[in-house]
């Protein structure tokens, strides 16, 4: 086994110092974030961290389990990268001269998928998103004419198996939990447990 | 400013009743059952202070001598009561000084709800006298903590204060309040105590089917051990337990925080688990079958080296915090939910069994050490005193029936071995945090939340020196305590290790002692020394005796090791009996 991408994401009260208590989870740990992203979730009232870190999934699952403890977190899921599809979005900030001199530049951003937010006379604004090789890829190319800025974003991911949040969140609110809401990791080992 | 515009602004309605953010606060604790406040005044807590006044008939402040002192009042309280603890502090050094006392309380499991004064809501944030941001320096050593900058906000969030701090596995809660919210005047609409919070589940739901998978593994079992902790005490769980334990024969050990859980001389009590516990219950855990841990959560000091422990046992987890299952030691079936619950489910479906050989074993291994260590311990053969044998005395003379509040060390680790409990919730040490300072507030606490009881703290001299201002509060709440020093004139865990780990060589772990019954007297509780073993005896009689608290000061050896030990790196059947 070894170290490698998670996404972790935890859906959560929108309360004041919960990102400093789910961030000491991880300090306290010594695992650096790779990237951080807080959003409102597809149900209302309820937030949404997607936390990319690089560790083994035996520590991400304890993680993982330590901040669901926390008690204004509803839930935390981990994946890995081929379970999500993801998206960080990225802003290349270069000057308009060098693209209108040069037909070659024009065509690398086209070639990856560049829009133009902003165009002013001294600079112009490109936005792509993507996974990270191909944000980082642009900045490659753009490099040799005049990179002024460059910006990525956190990742924000959607679990490809996930149905949401809206139906959990109802068993959430419910006074007596119903026996959905139980998330035994035992449930899915039965076979191995009853055979012991 | 921001207060009266925010009064200004409230329309004018029938009102209920109006009260202000600090006479909240403490309605809240009437309705919450709280008897006794631990705490210390300051600037920013003064308006509760000042509404603390009228309410002197139905709750009882203990003024203590510092904010830690305060802390551990409070946990000794929860512990023995079985209650929350409750405290005051103002802000800034007042929130700060609670800090070791939170940390304690979080890892040992302790409910408290600690209340903390902080500057006018306008003024956060501009470094003003005694501001302190005690929201981010509490979150790790909180379960759960807020800030409260409006009086609406008080009612409820004190509910859930209350409702977090003591439901699931307890935990220590910090409520911050600014002074601006604890002067606001507002409609009050009655207290609501708190049931449900939407992203909490304090309870897991519990599954038949694994309870009945534990069975099935005992009822096959060889050589079933279990292990138990504090969880039974906090699930006031005890008779369960015990149901358990007789039912099913298996012998069963405990964690230091365990201890009391089931009386001591019971039969199938095979005495404690750890680097300083037992011998036969650290060789066997890896000689059983099955590992049974009932509210435990396999702290490095009871499983010595991880990759060597109990490797060729089943395990069966019982624990009502998910995230402690599978944490240090894979569980074979983790059992999630309140031991309280699970335990009776369990029972039922488990065969009545001995196992006379097996439990024997146990018994040989015990005679080895007694051997080797007890006896000597106990009855020393030299005219040097050992800490052995105060608590052997002192067994006999309470009759297993105090409250034993150790702090921190080697006098930690011989009381919690040799004293004998036979009811629980009787012993109060610092387990998880180790902090020493701990015993002489905590005792304080302890006698508070249980003023039947006799409560005796034994403590080093290193740890007294710790809150020895403490006495302060014994002397003006007139609180009855026995003190009893355990003095090797040695910070003497630390010179054991240096010793044995370190070639002997004593780096800074000589401490001077002042003159313990002086400066008792100075506070005017009564005290003595002794030396000799011919007066050892009558001076523990003369201090359970006496009416009111009392200082024991008793000068035992100076280089004495505590025995067994595992090493640390070392695995848990690696104990040494010398």
């Amino acid at each position: 086994m070894q170290k490698q991408e998670f996404t972790i994401t935890v859906y959560t009260e929108n309360h004041i110092g919960l990102l400093v208590r789910i961030a000491t989870m991880f300090s306290r740990r010594k695992i650096n974030i790779e990237s951080l992203n807080t959003s409102p979730s597809e149900a209302e009232g309820i937030h949404r961290f997607t936390i990319v870190i690089n560790e083994f999934e035996e520590v991400v699952r304890k993680l993982a389990r330590q901040i669901e403890k926390q008690v204004e977190v509803l839930k935390a899921y981990y994946n890995t990268n081929d379970e999500i599809v993801w998206q960080e979005l990225a802003l290349y900030k270069v000057s308009t001269d060098e693209i209108a001199e040069k037909v070659k530049v024009e065509r690398l951003l086209r070639e990856n998928g560049a829009r133009a937010v902003v165009i002013r006379k001294d600079y112009t604004i490109f936005e792509t998103s993507g996974h990270r090789e191909e944000t980082d890829k642009l900045v490659e190319v753009l490099a040799p004419y005049g990179l002024i800025e460059f910006v990525r974003s956190a990742r924000v991911a959607i679990i490809k198996a996930s149905h949401g949040f809206h139906e959990k969140l109802k068993e959430f609110e419910e006074t007596e939990p119903g026996e959905d809401q139980v998330e035994n990791e035992f449930l899915d080992k039965q076979n191995e447990v009853f055979t012991m | 400013m921001m207060e009266t515009l925010a009064v200004e602004q409230e329309p004018i309605v029938t009102k209920t009743q109006t009260l202000s953010g600090s006479q909240a606060v403490l309605e809240a604790f009437v309705a919450e059952g709280v008897d006794t406040i631990f705490g210390y005044p300051g600037g920013a807590i003064m308006p509760i202070y000042d509404a603390l006044y009228d309410y002197h008939d139905k709750l009882k402040h203990i003024l203590v001598r510092h904010e830690q002192g305060g802390i551990h009042a409070g946990q000794g309280y929860a512990r023995t009561s079985g209650k929350c603890g409750v405290l005051f502090a103002t802000s800034g050094p007042g929130a700060t000084n609670l800090v070791t006392g939170l940390a304690d309380a979080m890892i040992d499991s302790t409910p408290l709800v600690c209340i903390t004064g902080q500057v006018y809501a306008h003024l956060l944030g501009t470094d003003a006298f005694q501001e302190i941001d005690v929201i981010n320096i509490t979150t790790p050593v909180t379960k759960w903590n807020y800030q409260v900058t409006d009086a609406t906000e008080i009612p409820a969030v004190l509910a859930k204060a209350f409702y977090i701090a003591k439901s699931g596995r307890p935990g220590p809660v910090l409520i911050d309040i600014t002074k601006n919210a604890q002067l606001q005047q507002f409609d009050y609409e009655g207290y609501q105590p708190c049931t449900h919070i939407r992203s909490y589940r304090p309870k897991p739901i519990i599954r038949k089917e694994y309870v009945a998978a534990a069975a099935e593994l005992i009822n096959k079992a060889e050589k079933p051990f279990i292990i138990f902790g504090q969880g039974v005490i906090l699930g006031k769980a005890e008779k369960e337990f015990k149901a358990f334990v007789e039912k099913t024969g298996i012998p069963a050990a405990w964690t230091i925080l365990g201890l009391s859980a089931l009386a001591t001389d019971h039969p199938l009590n095979v005495g404690m688990l750890g680097m300083h516990g037992n011998y036969g219950p650290n060789v066997l855990t890896n000689d059983c079958d099955v590992l049974i841990a009932v509210g435990m959560r396999f702290d490095d000091r009871v499983t010595g080296r991880l990759d060597k422990y109990a490797k060729q046992a089943k395990i069966i987890h019982l624990d009502i915090d998910p995230s402690e299952i599978d944490k240090n030691v894979k569980a074979t079936v983790g059992v999630w939910g309140d031991c309280k619950e699970t335990l009776p489910m369990l029972t039922k479906l488990v065969e009545s069994k001995v196992y006379p050989h097996w439990v024997n074993r146990f018994r040989e291994y015990q005679l080895e050490e007694e051997k080797e260590v007890i006896h000597e311990e106990l009855n020393p053969s030299t005219d040097i005193l050992t800490m052995g044998e105060v608590i052997r005395n002192l067994n006999e003379l309470t009759d297993g029936n105090a409250v034993i509040v150790t702090d921190v060390g080697q006098h930690q680790m011989v009381a919690c071995r040799y004293a004998k409990f036979n009811q629980s919730k009787s012993n109060v040490t610092s387990g998880g945090l180790g902090t020493m300072g701990f015993a002489l507030p905590a005792a304080i606490g302890a006698k508070f939340g249980a003023p039947e009881r006799t409560v005796v703290a034994i403590i080093g001299d290193g740890g007294i020196q710790m809150t020895i201002q403490e006495l302060g509060t014994v002397m003006q709440s007139e609180v009855n305590i026995k003190v009893l020093i355990l003095n090797n004139e040695f910070l003497g865990m630390v010179r054991q290790w240096q010793q044995l780990f370190h070639d002997k060589r004593y780096s800074f772990v000589d401490i001077a002692s002042p003159d313990y019954v002086a400066v008792a007297k100075a506070y005017k509780i009564e005290g003595q020394k002794v030396s000799q073993r011919e007066y050892l005896r009558d001076a523990l009689t003369t201090m359970l005796n006496h009416n009111g608290s009392y200082l024991l000061e008793v000068m035992v050896g100076k280089e004495n090791n505590v025995f067994p030990m595992v090493p640390q790196g070392c695995s848990v059947s690696e104990i040494r009996l010398k």
